[in-house]
């Protein structure tokens, strides 16, 4: 205990002196979040700096070994570090799919080799990946996919098409679940990496609902993906024809990160806040709407409460292993109702799709970004099916 | 600190879902008492076998007799009363009288800790003196009166009013009806004449009273914590018995759908167990995570009650209104759930949905404890 205190104020100090009061401002838009990469441009100098700061000190992924570029911090610290940086108010230094995702999965599966290479460049932030599992008939089945890759010997020649995928058009890398085995649905699919700018690859942006375009169509046209990326680094996680077991160990850590059960800001009350809010446009709660914003919070809070809850028990194993698609499920809802509760407090402002006082329509985007919550990284259908299933046992399911 | 149970809290938990399970049961206790018409609703040999495993007592400092337990403790054995639907006085007793007492003096104590402790007495608390829980309203005075006080008005729905050796009672002793000051707690005896009550069976088949207090004679020493400065302790209990029917609560809406996941592996129709229906799956699912989210929430309340941290008092409301809206929705699918069956006295589903009636009313409803997340949130 004493020494976690002594991490606190250490970690406090460090805060002060390297997190550029920039840094310290909430996150307005998309451009305000570093997502790394060979071709990533920094906003500014704070952005870079707070960076540099953190990848020195391992904090891009704190809780990763040394060795692969974190920080080694256990899960108390790295709860100290998460609260420390949130009372600052502190950005997020680096924003990647390979943090929340493939390293997780790396660090589980992955061999020496891979680990070294990849981890080592997530953790810089000098690669940006993409995900490469849905296909256009393959969504919540997604054991259903159908792009092939052809066994050459040496090499597979991959053939087919992915859809939503999340800034393949920006993305360096993809890990993508690719059919080997025709023959075996669940054993028939092997966890690739490849570069994106390999021959053959192709994406097509996909304008969505929000009028932002993060997501693409991806296309595969004999793409030759070697087995091996050189000693001990091969091309595929885990075994070959063995990917659906990495595939849904990563879609537990995707749906963590998603269900914003680490305590991000979207799982606070937003009752008083939106007071001000309306006061600041002029205006009042009604009463009902008072009425509802209260229910909301008390949901709110009980579903932070649950967040707490839950880290403490992964931490000492207590948790059910299908208990993130609970925290998914019920975070993902909780957040569409939060966009909607602002929505109604915003009234008309909130409809500005283009107007300097909501920067750019940030509120009737963000709500409507919000809706693909409860769609991506599995459907709420699909988390109520596994809760059936995994947890309460019930038959068929 | 972890929200989750420490080794000695878990095993008191294993504790007392064993000896609840078996002594505390539904046959047992809540079925037998109610197929007697038993006056007092619950059965005093049972409070006495708690008191041998320390229930009783738990609350009570060491000093005064008591294990000088907290809040997560009172909750597990809370947990598995709600889980049992056990009619007990423990929540009123063991938790909500024994919090007041807590302010009391010396004498006091002495003359009522004894009892509880050994499972012989049981306590009530008469707060609310209309049919919703409003305690920013006090209209019962209590007048000097030579060395002590006269005591008029009547209070409501005081649950074991007739069956207790002692009554907490919240009284005015100066100001307007909704003044936060001039409220005085009194530790009113059983025997003390000029008080009647009418004695009512609930939903629940608990059993309440609407107590009137006509002119009653109290001695100074029945004064519990500051004449006049009452409103502290008075809040301070409210606290206390809201995180506890919290922890009760989540027990009812877990053995609601306990029973209810329970059914759905084993009732056939259209040639296929009903719990392979995806529409009554996705139901079951959504029903675990707001019981899960209940239960967290919960815990939170208590372990920010027993550090004393003034944020308690926030999330024993949201506890207590997420609580009532997941109980109540536990209740409500188990018996849909159930089909006919449900519906019927023989089956134990419909006896969760009148505990949860009344429990969710005690203390204030979802309604009372959202409307205070909100002024206590500062909107
Ligand atoms: C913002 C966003 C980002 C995404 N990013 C990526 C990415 O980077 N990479 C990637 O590979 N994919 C990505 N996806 C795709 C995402 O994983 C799929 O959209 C998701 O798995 C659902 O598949 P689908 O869209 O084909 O819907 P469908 O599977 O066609 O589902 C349609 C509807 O039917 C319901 N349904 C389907 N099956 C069942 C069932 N068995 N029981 C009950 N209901 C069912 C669903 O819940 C849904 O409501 C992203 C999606 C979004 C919205
Ligand atoms: C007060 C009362 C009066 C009644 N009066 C009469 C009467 O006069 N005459 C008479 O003949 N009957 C009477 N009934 C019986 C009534 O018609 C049945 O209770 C009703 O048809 C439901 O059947 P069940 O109770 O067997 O429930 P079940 O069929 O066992 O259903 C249990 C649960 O499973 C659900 N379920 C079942 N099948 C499916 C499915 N395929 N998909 C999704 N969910 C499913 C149900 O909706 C329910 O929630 C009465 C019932 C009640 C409660």
């Amino acid at each position: 205990m004493a020494d976690l205190e002594a991490f606190r104020s250490e970690t406090r100090a460090w805060l002060e002196a390297n997190c550029p009061a920039e840094m310290r401002e909430p996150v307005r838009d998309e451009s305000d979040i570093y997502w790394g990469g060979r071709r990533a441009t920094f906003k500014n100098d704070a952005q870079k700096a707070w960076l540099e700061a953190c990848v020195a000190k391992g904090y891009t992924v704190p809780s990763w070994p040394k060795a692969y570029g974190g920080a080694g911090l256990s899960p108390a610290e790295a709860k100290v570090l998460r609260e420390e940086m949130g009372r600052i108010g502190a950005r997020p230094p680096l924003s990647s799919f390979g943090i929340w995702m493939l390293g997780p999965a790396l660090l589980h599966f992955g061999t020496e080799g891979q680990k070294q290479r990849f981890l080592n460049e997530i953790a810089r932030g000098e690669i940006r990946w993409c995900q490469g599992y849905s296909e256009p008939g393959s969504g919540s089945d997604l054991v259903s996919l159908q792009t092939f890759g052809e066994d050459k010997g040496e090499s597979w020649v991959v053939n087919g098409q992915k859809i939503w995928t999340s800034y393949a058009d920006h993305a360096d890398w993809i890990f993508c679940l690719v059919r080997t085995d025709k023959a075996d649905k669940y054993q028939g699919i092997t966890f690739m990496l490849f570069d994106m700018a390999s021959e053959g690859v192709t994406t097509k942006p996909i304008l969505l609902i929000s009028g932002n375009s993060p997501f693409c169509e991806t296309f595969f046209d004999d793409v030759q993906v070697p087995k091996s990326y050189g000693d001990d680094c091969p091309a595929y996680v885990g075994q070959i024809n063995r990917g659906w077991d990495v595939a849904k160990y990563l879609l537990g850590h995707e749906r963590e990160m998603i269900s914003g059960a680490d305590g991000g800001d979207r799982t606070a009350g937003i009752g008083a806040a939106m007071k001000r809010h309306a006061a600041k446009l002029g205006d009042d709660l009604d009463p009902v709407l008072r009425a509802e914003l209260a229910m909301f919070d008390v949901d709110a809070l009980a579903y932070t409460a649950m967040g707490e809850k839950f880290l403490d028990e992964i931490k000492v194993g207590k948790a059910h292993p299908a208990q993130p698609n609970m925290m998914k499920y019920a975070g993902t809802e909780l957040n569409k109702r939060r966009h909607e509760m602002m929505m109604a407090v915003g009234g008309s402002r909130a409809l500005e799709w283009e107007s300097d006082a909501t920067e750019g329509g940030k509120p009737s985007r963000s709500w409507l970004r919000t809706k693909a919550n409860s769609i991506e990284g599995g459907t709420s259908e699909v988390m109520l099916n596994v809760i059936a299933k995994r947890i309460l046992d019930l038959p068929g399911a | 600190m972890p929200l989750y149970h420490n080794e000695d809290q878990a095993m008191l938990a294993d504790t007392a879902r064993g000896f609840i399970a078996e002594e505390g049961n539904i046959a047992r206790q809540l079925r037998h008492w109610r197929d007697r018409n038993c006056k007092d609703g619950f059965g005093h040999g049972l409070w006495k076998q708690m008191a041998e495993m320390g229930f009783t007592g738990m609350l009570v400092d060491e000093a005064d007799g008591g294990l000088g337990m907290g809040h997560v403790e009172a909750g597990i054995v809370l947990e598995e009363i709600g889980r049992n639907l056990t009619p007990s006085p423990f929540l009123t007793s063991s938790v909500l009288a024994a919090t007041a007492l807590k302010h009391g003096s010396d004498d006091l104590k002495g003359r009522y800790l004894p009892g509880l402790i050994a499972g012989d007495s049981v306590f009530a608390v008469a707060i609310d003196e209309t049919a919703k829980h409003r305690p920013s309203r006090i209209a019962t005075r209590a007048e000097k009166s030579g060395n002590g006080f006269k005591l008029s008005g009547s209070k409501s729905f005081v649950i074991q009013g007739a069956s207790s050796d002692m009554i907490v009672v919240a009284a005015r002793t100066s100001g307007g009806d909704e003044d936060a000051d001039g409220i005085t707690l009194f530790a009113v005896p059983k025997d003390a004449s000029g008080m009647s009550h009418e004695v009512v069976r609930l939903v629940d088949s608990s059993m309440a009273t609407h107590t009137r207090f006509d002119a009653v004679e109290l001695d100074g020493d029945a004064v519990i914590g500051e004449i006049d400065g009452g409103r502290a302790v008075l809040d301070a209990m409210l606290l206390a018995g809201r995180v506890g029917a919290a922890a009760e609560g989540v027990g009812v809406a877990r053995g609601a759908m306990d029973m209810t996941v329970d059914y759905l592996k084993q009732r056939k129709q259209f040639g296929k167990l009903i719990g392979e229906f995806q529409a009554l799956q996705h139901r079951a699912s959504h029903l675990y995570s707001e019981v899960e989210i209940a239960r967290a929430v919960t815990i939170k309340a208590q372990q920010l009650l027993d550090a004393g941290a003034p944020s308690a008092e926030l999330m024993a409301s949201v506890a207590k209104a997420k609580v009532a809206k997941t109980a109540r929705l536990a209740v409500q699918e188990g018996v849909q759930m159930h089909g006919g069956i449900g519906m019927t006295d023989e089956y134990d589903i419909g006896l969760y949905m009148k505990r949860d009636r009344a429990l969710a009313e005690f203390l204030g409803d979802a309604h009372f404890h959202a409307n205070r997340v909100a002024t206590l949130s500062g909107y």
